[in-house]
């Protein structure tokens, strides 16, 4: 009876597969240090929000949808994250990319976010920045350049981000 | 046999590794159809994990199906 | 088997494993991070009828996140099975037992990876098998593709009902590799390769085979090494809908080729339900060593319909409601399934009537599934 030897295909063809596994080559469109591009988009509540009318505050853009898991995790974070600093001059910004913006709006009230909810329908504003992953955070300082740019959410981060926001707030 | 899995083993190191990569061509944010429960292969475990009972008791082929949970080997 | 070979392959094997997992692991780049699977209970009541078996009963799965790092599932299986199949009624007499299989599983998301590992143990009067699995899936491209890594090890003791001084074991080995691609906004496509090696007690001790018309007991090879590959793609439609299709073949040195083609579609239905339906088509050839009745003497002999030349046709539908739903915190659902089985034999009689055999039998699946 023919044998073919299982464990010898298993390591020697397995082991070059999984080392040949490497991260995303992918590179952002946004760098570090640069001005963050601008954007006007509709809230949820209605009226319209400009990004460049921020200046003079630290924002927060966080790119999420409704039907990205570690978006929904990450919250309840941001939604406290705002209600500790609002008033030290910090503004998040939630951009939904829901094809449906209906669906943002009702999570939007079913979590009680108290942060502007941003519709990003056609995707315009996604495509300008080109964050490679979702969700997307990134931390913008008083003159409107980037600072800091998070890609995914881990358990944990938002204490990271925390700490970027009272840094960028001593400026 | 070896030719035929050596291929697909360096098809599947080649997509992954990305000798000269390509952009990845669909954006985080144009996944929303994909993360539809429709588009799971299996969408309830208990539901495919039996009917596969059912047919690797009836079938000699097995393996490659996809759903979790290693063989259980009854007779 | 040396021992000392035997742990040579698995030190080999496992060092592999290891080296592959911490380089994918430190491969850097961007912290995205594998989810978890949601938290589920399922809830199910099976029924399989045909080819005079019945087999019936309860089972249940239960998952759940703990601290946001780990998952744990939980399952149970139970099979009342009725068994006065045609090699039962030709050759002995209807029985009854009980199947219990008992699983579970632990889910661990670092950085880029799903780390999935789980036991498992089945037992019948006259059999039982335990098996251990690691499974690991790695997103890479920046989510693009994922790659499913996974090895399970089984072992199986074999018993007979009514001799206490039978019995023999079985041991399993299986590797599995796939590759799951994002090809458009609205389409994924995968491959999946699964090697298995089978060592041991392989046959069946109350099963006859047929030599020059005589019954004679089973002689089945003690190790058997099986490939498949698998190719599927599933697309979005546009109009709440889903259309997927898949082939497998599969060879082993059994001399056993067979082929899978299957084919789905599923549709969302108003607000609260959804179904499916699929077709799937299967037809293998007869093992090296299996006759209906052999006309020379062998090493090997069989005459196990499940290693014969035959099709099967199975068809069948699901139906999901949407029964009870509070979003954020838990959504309930029920769901009833039905497959119509249909078996054709091209060399294996009925030896009542000495013609080929033929069976059909019918599956449902009644459950609730919530997740929470």
């Amino acid at each position: 009876m023919r044998h073919i030897p299982t464990t010898r295909l298993a390591s020697r063809w397995l082991l070059p597969l999984l080392l040949a596994v490497s991260a995303s080559t992918a590179t952002a469109a946004i760098q570090l240090s640069t001005t963050a591009p601008d954007f006007t988009l509709r809230s949820v509540g209605g009226p319209n929000m400009r990004l460049a009318e921020q200046r003079g505050q630290v924002v927060l853009v966080n790119f999420w949808a409704t039907w990205c898991g570690p978006c929904r995790q990450e919250m309840p974070h941001l939604s406290r994250l705002y209600d500790r600093y609002r008033s030290s001059g910090f503004v998040l910004l939630g951009v939904n990319i829901d094809d449906d913006p209906r669906a943002a709006a009702d999570l939007a009230t079913k979590l009680g976010l108290q942060f502007p909810v941003l519709l990003d329908t056609d995707k315009q504003v996604s495509r300008a920045y080109d964050m490679s992953a979702m969700p997307a955070t990134l931390l913008i300082d008083r003159n409107g350049r980037v600072r800091h740019i998070h890609r995914g959410y881990r358990d944990g981060v938002e204490r990271t981000y925390e700490e970027q926001v009272r840094n960028l707030l001593k400026e | 046999m070896r030719r035929l899995l050596t291929l697909a083993c360096l098809l599947g190191a080649a997509l992954i590794g990305g000798c000269a990569a390509p952009e990845p061509w669909v954006k985080p944010f144009e996944r929303e159809r994909l993360a539809d429960p429709i588009m799971r292969w299996n969408r309830d475990a208990l539901s495919a994990k039996h009917s596969e009972h059912v047919r690797d008791i009836r079938e000699a082929a097995r393996g490659a199906t996809g759903v979790q949970g290693g063989g259980c080997g009854c007779k | 088997m040396a021992a000392s070979e035997l742990i040579r392959r698995v030190v080999a094997a496992l060092s592999g494993l290891a080296t592959g997992l911490i380089g994918a692991l430190f491969a850097g780049g961007a912290a995205r991070a594998a989810t978890l699977p949601e938290n589920r209970a399922e809830a199910m009541l099976h029924v399989y009828s045909g080819g005079g078996v019945t087999a019936n009963g309860p089972t249940v799965l239960v998952r759940k996140s703990i601290a946001d790092k780990v998952s744990l599932t939980g399952s149970l299986y139970v099979d009342a099975v009725s068994n006065a199949s045609i090699d039962v009624v030709t050759t002995a007499s209807p029985y009854k037992e009980r199947r219990n299989d008992y699983g579970l599983a632990l889910d661990y998301a670092v950085r880029d990876s799903l780390i999935t590992l789980a036991v498992g143990a089945s037992s019948e009067p006259d059999y039982k098998t335990h098996s251990l699995s690691l499974d690991i899936a790695q997103e890479t491209f920046a989510g693009m593709t994922t790659v499913n890594v996974g090895f399970t090890r089984a072992a199986d003791d074999v018993g007979k009902t009514g001799d206490p001084n039978f019995d023999d074991r079985a041991t399993h080995w299986q590797y599995r590799v796939g590759v799951t691609q994002i090809v458009t906004p609205k389409w994924l496509a995968s491959v999946n390769l699964e090697a298995i090696s089978d060592d041991g007690y392989l046959g069946n001790p109350y099963r006859v085979a047929r030599v020059f018309g005589a019954a004679v007991p089973e002689r089945a090879p003690t190790t058997r090494s099986s490939r498949a590959v698998k190719l599927r793609a599933i697309g979005d439609l546009g109009s709440r809908d889903a259309v997927r299709a898949e082939y497998r073949y599969f060879w082993d040195n059994w001399d056993i080729k067979a082929q899978t083609v299957e084919a789905g579609y599923s549709r969302y239905l108003g607000e609260s339900f959804l179904a499916d339906a699929f077709v799937r088509y299967y037809k293998q050839g007869a093992a090296l060593f299996y006759s209906d009745n052999a006309t020379a003497e062998t090493t090997y002999i069989s005459r196990n319909r499940q290693l014969s030349d035959f099709t099967n046709l199975v068809v069948g539908g699901k139906l999901s409601f949407d029964w009870k739903k509070q979003p954020g915190l838990y959504d309930l659902k029920a769901n009833a399934g039905l497959e119509l089985y249909n078996l054709n034999y091209n060399n294996f009689t009925d030896i009542r009537t000495g013609n080929l055999y033929s069976m059909r039998a019918a599956v449902l699946q009644l459950y609730l599934t919530a997740t929470y």
